[in-house]
């Protein structure tokens, strides 16, 4: 982001910069860039909070008059992620004993997905085909859990990540659905990846993929930093 | 809190070295119209996979039915999810314009993908940065809000 404000500014464009990592922001050098300690992923710090938003606006605009740069300069308010509290999101029962229970659990999730996605009138499961391809992939996934190539299980090594953001969007927006405020960072994907069957079936595919020494790139992106066994 | 640890294992990384900053003079906010630029890899396209390397893609002003396509998995999504403000605060921007605190809202933003391998940017620094400024120039823009995911 500090290299766009660099060529924005030399062709006459001023800028201002929300930035989440201070060493990146460091040293990088932008013109303008307001810190703020807020999860990975919400630079603007509440979703839903239009009050918070505007005084983070406010704060780095404040920032545009300053010629003396590079400015950078920390947001007050802290917010941070809630990884340790996983969403209480209660799940479907099993409606079908005789389908893998991770596959069981996805197709229960379905009605909660399209309800958000509805309301949101967007969705990130984008990937790999929607999520009609849902059940597809999560059976994938189980079987290279159980120690098949990707090729076996219907994926090729390079949809393999892009397969599990698809099921976490899914799961993840689902979750949205099924409570009745937004989640505190990282409650979803905690609860994606230490509650359900989905996320044991996604933690021992990437488990299954590093043993059988497959490259980072395929089996990095199944499982964030941070959640079990990473 | 997981994203502890990824800020320290990602404080410091290969960073290109662009000398001392320039700075342009802004026009009084209320004077100014503001674009958005993320480097959250939103896409207009429903994609949800991101292509375009170091280029960029461009979203209509209204646009709001945009899909994070960012390709890192190591951060909170679900805020995205419930809000699109959260990493393009278009609404945001609207309601500051209508206020008057903002001169106007640009009529399109763009959208990068962040984290990108190649720390020395060649392709950006010469090529895309330049062409989404010029974008940005035509339009109007004065002032270029940045933002992360």
């Amino acid at each position: 982001m500090s290299a766009l404000a660099h060529v924005f500014e030399r062709a006459g464009l001023a800028t201002v910069g929300i930035s989440l990592v201070r060493g990146q922001a460091e040293d990088g050098r932008a013109p303008r860039l307001l810190h703020v300690d807020f999860p990975l992923g919400r630079p603007l710090g509440r979703p839903s909070d239009p009050d918070f938003q505007h005084r983070v606006l406010d704060a780095a605009f404040a920032l545009l008059p300053r010629a003396d740069v590079p400015v950078l300069v920390d947001f007050p308010e802290s917010i941070v992620d809630e990884s340790d509290g996983p969403l209480a999101c209660t799940l479907p029962p099993r409606s079908d004993p005789s389908s893998h229970p991770a596959v069981d659990e996805a197709a229960g999730l379905r009605a909660a997905y399209e309800r958000q996605r509805a309301a949101a009138g967007r969705t990130g499961v984008a990937r790999l085909g929607g999520p009609e391809r849902i059940p597809e992939l999560v059976v994938a996934f189980t079987r290279i859990a159980d120690g098949a190539p990707p090729e076996e299980a219907g994926l090729a090594p390079e949809e393999v990540p892009l397969g599990g953001l698809d099921v976490r969007a899914y799961y993840e927006e689902a979750a949205l659905a099924l409570v009745d405020h937004v989640p505190a960072a990282r409650q979803a994907e905690s609860w994606l990846y230490r509650r359900t069957e989905v996320g044991r079936v996604l933690v021992g595919a990437r488990d299954a993929l590093r043993a059988a020494e497959h490259p980072r790139r395929v089996w990095s992106v199944l499982v964030p930093v941070g959640q079990p066994g990473e | 809190m997981i994203d502890r640890g990824i800020r320290d294992r990602y404080e410091h990384i290969d960073t290109f070295d662009h000398g001392d900053p320039a700075a342009t003079v802004a026009p009084p906010l209320a004077e100014a119209r503001v674009a958005i630029v993320t480097t959250a890899g939103l896409r207009p396209d429903g994609v949800g996979a991101w292509a375009d390397g170091q280029g960029y893609v461009v979203l209509d002003g209204p646009a709001r039915d945009l899909t994070l396509a960012h390709a890192s998995a190591n951060f909170d999504r679900s805020g995205v999810a419930a809000d699109l403000n959260v990493v393009h605060p278009a609404d945001r921007l609207a309601e500051a314009a209508a206020d008057g605190r903002i001169g106007s809202v640009a009529p399109r933003h763009l959208a990068f993908m962040g984290a990108q391998l190649d720390h020395t940017l060649t392709t950006l620094r010469l090529d895309t940065g330049p062409s989404a400024a010029r974008l940005l120039l035509d339009d109007g823009v004065d002032v270029v809000l940045l933002t992360p995911v």
